[in-house]
């Protein structure tokens, strides 16, 4: 059993209430930081814990909030992203439905250490459920005094509330998280400058992910020192998985990095196997927009070394023989699951999301999917691999926002790892353009 | 001041500059083309990524490459800085991809478009495109809207470079949004019809790189280079009065504002000198128009005119 830090409680009783989450310690990393630390000293924790950010992205934490432009008489924001849309991925929900003071005690501690008076939890509107289980721990909060003004008697005053979004997978992009926030049209901005600089209104800000500033607690409470003996490497500290797919126990587990994905899949304590007694054929590791893996390499790296569950083992090899961590979003495939299908579901999300900034984006990801609609439905070109790989290849960095790679990868490494699987479904008639 | 060396071309310009600027002053085929970029629109660029190049050392200071090509319209140079163009085998095709996606859907009814021979799209397809394009579904429609008696608004030929948007949000009044829906059904919509009875809306015209946008008053008149572009001005309360008249014979057929070398407005005018006075005694002739954008329709006819000051780009 690995060690849990973020929801070890999840299956207490009325956990989501103030009262049951404080007995079970809650808020002690409130009274801890506003109390005994500077913000400063909060910031160096975090630094030393070597937190990586939980979106899907995995930059050091603290390094971006040292980043944080502190201008005199300039308010500073610390904006929490919930839009939590990656597919394949549900980690977020689950910890705000089950321990929503867990977030709500983070972002105090956070917002202290990063200066904030004003902070903002930017969630999903399919969420509009958990919206209302973290407006309910909000106002618990600010009756028990720990939001508000003076909290605590230590002369710190923070407003914290819930901005519902209305469901745009575009909008989880930090700056465009940012506008959305600022009531405008969810499109990405182009950087630089960055939120740390220029963010929500204008201001610095720092945009975080729900799981991030909830590990912030646990840091806080045990020193970054502590946090950062978990975990492998640069990888420190426990992380959520949504585990999905084909598997026998679908579900979100947090695991200490470095657990190896063959337990992971395996392991009764956690995925459980493989359903039905088949095979597994493939994973995607870290959410839709991660490469997919075949199992030999997820299994295994190139090297022959076993995979781990860490930013570093599963990048291992690059995107020729790698993926990432991402989000944690840990989509399994069995022996049955048609890969090319896979991927023009992928590739219909990534359409029907793209904003329609800039024109790689908007005009590829509708191309990719009508060329993979038809090759799954038969009625392929000899030419359209050959085709979907330059498209995907022009569209990869060519993009304002991350959205364009979200959209070119799976394609990528579909094609890569399953070539063969999309030249069966291609007649063996058809003609070239 | 940085120094920035753009596809070996070295040129001083002050900080702050952007790589494009930078491009721009060497001049030539140095400068990477434009779609959505316009100079006299703030925060315009960065959405058509026709711009883009690879910074192959970031600054003296930190010689790294930059990871990704980068949009050179939204990129500030530093000191040290190397730039490559058309020197980047990579460059010219993600730029030939980006030509793809943007004529992937585009109606190509030049034909029957009113601006055939000034169209920023022409230019970009015909210098960086490929032969041709391996797009074979059938390409997206939009209905048409009418949005007032001045402006025609095409959108299937649109490539929503935003230009528009911006104008209307920056020299005219009351205008909140442009674009429309998401991804590649956005479009340039309603919020537009606000604008129409601006005195400034006509610039909007001016702005599109492309068909989109065109000019009611001249539409189907004539081919643009069978008119005769002259400078002119009138004393105008509203605006300089600095435009150009396209004339044939002796009537003038469309106003427009006075464009620089690489296509972009030089001053905004008003509606009344651009639809309100279409005779050639309203105003007082300069002379001929200098038309220094190199497109391959325009060039033969514009080259001969505009000899006085004519500056050849390909040196």
């Amino acid at each position: 059993m690995g060690k849990k830090l973020l929801i070890q409680n999840d299956k207490v009783g009325g956990i989501h209430t103030l009262e049951v989450y404080k007995q079970h310690g809650g808020y002690a990393s409130v009274e801890k930081a506003l109390k005994t630390m500077t913000p400063e000293a909060i910031v160096e924790e975090v630094k030393k814990s070597g937190l990586r950010g939980r979106g899907g992205a995995g930059f050091p934490t603290g390094m971006k909030w040292s980043f944080l432009a502190k201008p005199e008489g300039v308010a500073r924001y610390l904006v929490c992203n919930a839009d939590e849309s990656e597919p394949g991925t549900f980690k977020d929900r689950y910890l705000m439905e089950k321990i929503p003071h867990a977030l709500i005690e983070g972002m105090i501690t956070s917002s202290f250490a990063l200066g904030a008076k004003t902070s903002y939890i930017y969630i999903r509107g399919e969420y509009f459920y958990v919206a209302r289980i973290l407006e309910t721990a909000i106002e618990e909060a600010y009756a028990a005094g720990y939001l508000g003004k003076n909290i605590l008697g230590t002369g710190y005053s923070l407003d914290l509330s819930v901005q519902v979004g209305a469901g745009a997978y575009i909008c989880g992009e930090e700056t465009a998280l940012l506008e959305s926030l600022e009531g405008k049209r969810g499109n990405p901005r182009i950087k630089p400058p960055f939120p740390a600089i220029a963010g929500l209104y204008g201001c610095p800000t720092v945009v975080n992910n729900v799981e991030t500033i909830a590990a912030v607690v646990p840091i806080v409470m045990m020193g970054g020192d502590e946090y950062a003996k978990i975990g492998i490497g640069k990888s420190t500290g426990t992380k959520l998985i949504s585990a999905s797919g084909h598997i026998n126990n679908p579900g979100v587990y947090e695991i200490e990095l470095g657990l190896p994905v063959e337990e992971f899949i395996y392991s009764n304590e956690y995925c459980g196997g493989i359903w039905k007694n088949k095979k597994m054929k493939a994973v995607v590791a870290g959410g839709s927009s991660v490469p997919i893996l075949p199992t030999e390499l997820i299994l295994k790296t190139a090297k022959g070394e076993p995979r781990l569950m860490s930013y570093e083992s599963l990048s291992d090899g690059g995107f020729a023989t790698g993926s990432m961590l991402g989000s944690g979003g840990f989509i399994v495939y069995d022996e049955d699951t048609s890969i090319p299908m896979n991927l023009y579901t992928f590739n219909r999300f990534y359409h029907h999301e793209s904003c329609g900034q800039c024109s790689p984006c908007r005009e590829g990801t509708g191309w990719m999917e009508k060329v993979a609609h038809r090759i799954v439905e038969g009625h392929g070109k000899a030419t359209d691999i050959d085709l979907l790989w330059d498209i995907q290849k022009r569209i990869e960095g060519n993009t304002i926002c991350p959205l364009g790679d979200a959209a070119a990868w799976p394609v990528a490494s579909a094609i890569r790892h399953f070539r063969h699987e999309f030249e069966a479904l291609i007649p063996k008639t058809a003609v070239a353009h | 001041m940085a120094k920035v060396t753009i596809d070996g071309h070295t040129v001083e310009v002050p900080d702050g500059t952007t790589i494009l600027q930078a491009a721009r002053a060497i001049g030539g085929e140095v400068a990477p083309p434009t779609m959505c970029y316009h100079s006299k629109l703030k925060t315009s660029g960065g959405y058509c990524r026709t711009c883009i190049v690879k910074v192959s050392k970031g600054s003296d200071k930190d010689p790294r490459p930059m990871p990704k090509l980068v949009a050179s319209c939204r990129t500030t140079v530093m000191d040290g800085m190397e730039v490559q163009n058309l020197t980047s085998p990579e460059v010219v095709d993600a730029r030939k991809g980006v030509v793809e996606f943007l004529l992937m859907n585009h109606p190509l009814d030049c034909p029957i478009c009113d601006q055939a021979g000034e169209c920023h799209l022409q230019d970009l397809g015909y210098q960086n495109g490929g032969e041709k394009t391996r797009f074979d579904f059938e390409r997206r429609t939009f209905e048409r809207k009418d949005i007032g008696d001045k402006i025609q608004l095409h959108m299937n030929r649109c490539i929503l470079c935003y230009r528009c948007v911006k104008t209307a949000d920056q020299i005219t009044d009351g205008r909140c949004h442009g674009v429309m829906n998401r991804g590649d059904v956005s479009e340039i919509s309603t919020y537009i019809e606000k604008a129409i009875d601006n005195d400034f809306s006509g610039n909007m015209i001016d702005v599109c790189p492309v068909g989109a946008l065109t000019d009611k008053t001249f539409r189907f008149k004539s081919r643009v280079w069978f008119t005769k572009p002259m400078d002119a001005h009138r004393d105008c309360k509203k605006c300089s009065g600095k435009v150009t008249l396209w004339e044939k014979g002796d009537e003038v057929l469309r106003v427009t504002g006075r464009k620089d070398q690489w296509g972009e407005n030089e001053e905004w005018i008003c509606n009344d000198c651009r639809f309100e006075h279409k005779k050639t005694s309203d105003w007082t002739i300069e002379g001929p128009r200098n038309i220094d954008r190199h497109s391959v329709i325009s060039q033969n006819h514009y080259m001969k005119l505009a000899t006085p000051h004519f500056k050849k780009l390909d040196k």
